[in-house]
């Protein structure tokens, strides 16, 4: 439920607030209260100054600047240094599939999903079991699919034992790379689930009715009706699993103790020894790579989604 | 037969039963098969092949007390960090939420972004600069684990504000405290006996969204060298893979039902409002 409620969310900011700068009126009368109802405010702009701002400025501006305080470009450009860019395109990649696997399999649940009661049994289990598995598996998803797919892991056995598989047959791969895959794909199937869920069901039954009554079979009420009514909404989500991986630390943190395979944990690496390719600041660098790519995406995210919910009213 | 003349069935919404139930029973069976790995794995007696119960009961054996003292501080840091934080969102969040909505709803959109921005600011980088403020911070209130609270409370403001919003908005504030206000009640007593017990469900929404998310949180007391569940459980899977493998069933099983609770919370409300 958290996650596609605070998809909602990013939706109504993109969507309202252009709609809400020509109202001052009743807001601008109210400050009768005067000074000390805004000193009620300061304990919350302090605390997310602190805690929010100032790291987020922090993390960024670190990149501009050497150890001994110059400011300098050099963290930048080593961005796009082959060695950093390689960690790039791995996250990208990883990010990428995922979503995409992640999408497709979580619209299926979510497509038999639909016509079940809003606040009935199946439906709290489903939405408790994603949550938790999307938002706060992280370590212990990593423990679970070693355990599963490991080098003694139960169906890693299992396929040797019964059908002489080897999982592994070219080295343990799921300590790589590649083992990201499996993982992810496992928490961005219940994030599809929980954004995307809500859009499936804004589809009227109206909408259905008009298709029967001017004789549209499934077919065309699948292509021709739900199909461009949910495809903005479908692609948001989509953008939001892709920024949930490409944001991800704990799970490739767990499976990949050495290396910085991916920008995660080329940020980790920069954090710990201070120097990547023998330069300071590297991590602040990385980060505002991270961020930039992050803002593209949760902006295209939140323009498709505002653009959703104008079928959702 | 009956079914498929009824409604959105016959008219192309909702997918038959049968293609319900193979969808829904393959994907829970592929998504169990990690959980169920795990839960054997907890019970392997080592190489041999066979199966103890052993490392569930050692782990709750007194007589282990000691070498399971570093991991249990890590719990208890953990849920000392998930108290702090549930206090951070009630102390510094809910108020500003009351506010915000009582006498200056022309912020209400600007509370939304900040509280949308950690979304897009994830852990990871926000731990880059938090790294400094950590230094400062630990000057001013020490070192202890607590602290880590702070950035904890950034980290839940996207669900913590959505809960309460949702809770907000589905409940006249305006009116009841101009009522209250007008019978001559003051303004704690219209927190605490009018305004409070209408959005008990969404607070406590929040503060069990609040109590998962710290819980599973691994990210920022990794790099800020703090000792929590999550960095003891990695740190521990190296040496004594069961009782990791045990921890993490335990708290993913404790998670799924704090948001158990949290969907009869929030659908025993809906109900209660149509």
């Amino acid at each position: 439920m958290t996650v596609a409620h605070t998809a909602a969310l990013v939706a109504d900011v993109a969507g309202e607030t252009p709609r809400r700068h020509p109202v001052a009126g009743p807001a601008a009368r109210r400050r009768r209260g005067g000074l000390a109802k805004y000193l009620g405010l300061t304990p919350f702009a302090l605390y997310v100054l602190v805690f929010l701002a100032i790291p987020t400025v922090l993390a960024v501006a670190t990149g501009f600047f050497a150890e001994d305080g110059t400011f300098t470009f050099a963290n930048i450009l080593g961005i796009f240094e082959p060695a950093v860019l390689a960690t790039f395109g791995s996250s990208f990649w990883v990010s990428a599939l995922t979503a995409v696997i992640g999408a497709i399999v979580g619209a299926f649940v979510c497509y038999a999903m639909l016509g079940t009661k809003a606040s009935g049994a199946l439906r709290t289990l489903v939405d408790s079991a994603s949550s938790v598995l999307a938002q706060f598996g992280g370590v212990m998803l990593a423990f679970a699919f070693i355990a599963a797919i490991g080098n003694q892991g139960l169906v890693t056995v299992w396929l040797i034992e019964s059908f002489g598989i080897n999982l592994h047959e070219s080295g343990v791969w799921l300590y790589q790379v590649p083992g990201l895959i499996p993982v992810y794909v496992y928490f961005q199937v219940p994030l599809m689930i929980i954004t995307f869920l809500p859009a499936l069901e804004g589809l009227k039954s109206q909408w259905a009715e008009a298709n029967a009554t001017l004789g549209g079979t499934r077919w065309t009420y699948w292509t021709r009706i739900a199909g461009p009514v949910l495809a903005p909404s479908f692609i948001a989500s989509l953008l939001l699993l892709f920024a949930n991986a490409f944001s991800s630390y704990a799970t490739a943190a767990a499976l990949i103790s050495q290396g910085s395979q991916i920008v995660p944990l080329q940020i980790r690496s920069a954090l710990i020894s201070e120097t990547v390719l023998g330069r300071e600041n590297m991590a602040g660098a990385l980060a505002l790579g991270m961020i930039v790519i992050m803002v593209v995406v949760m902006w295209g995210y939140s323009v498709l989604a505002a653009r959703t919910s104008r079928w959702q009213r | 037969m009956n079914r498929r003349l009824t409604g959105p069935v016959r008219l192309g919404l909702a997918p038959s039963p049968v293609t319900r139930v193979a969808i829904l029973g393959v994907v829970a069976i592929v998504f169990a098969i990690p959980l169920l790995s795990l839960l054997e794995f907890s019970f392997r007696d080592g190489l041999s092949g066979g199966y103890t119960l052993a490392h569930w009961t050692g782990l709750f054996d007194p007589e282990n007390a000691r070498p399971y003292r570093t991991l249990f501080q890590s719990i208890g840091n953990s849920f000392l960090l998930a108290g702090v934080t549930v206090g951070i969102v009630l102390v510094v969040l809910l108020p500003t939420m009351l506010l915000v909505h009582i006498s200056f709803p022309r912020l209400r959109r600007v509370l939304e972004f900040i509280c949308i921005i950690p979304i897009t600011v994830p852990a990871i980088v926000l731990v880059v600069g938090l790294a400094p403020v950590y230094s400062i911070v630990v000057q001013v209130f020490g070192g202890s684990v607590w602290t880590l609270a702070f950035a904890y409370g950034i980290l839940v403001l996207p669900y913590a504000y959505r809960a309460i919003q949702a809770n907000l908005d589905g409940v006249p504030v305006v009116t009841l405290v101009e009522a209250a206000r007008s019978l001559g009640a003051g303004w704690p007593t219209v927190v605490a006996r009018v305004l409070l017990p209408n959005l008990r469900r969404g607070v406590l929404a929040a503060a069990f969204i609040t109590i998962a998310v710290v819980l599973g949180e691994f990210t920022i007391a990794s790099l800020l060298n703090r000792r929590n569940l999550q960095t003891a459980l990695l740190q521990i899977s190296t040496s004594d893979g069961y009782v990791a493998a045990i921890l993490a069933l335990l708290s993913l099983a404790f998670a799924f039902v704090l948001l158990l609770i949290i969907g009869r919370i929030g659908s025993a409300g809906n109900r209660s409002n149509s």
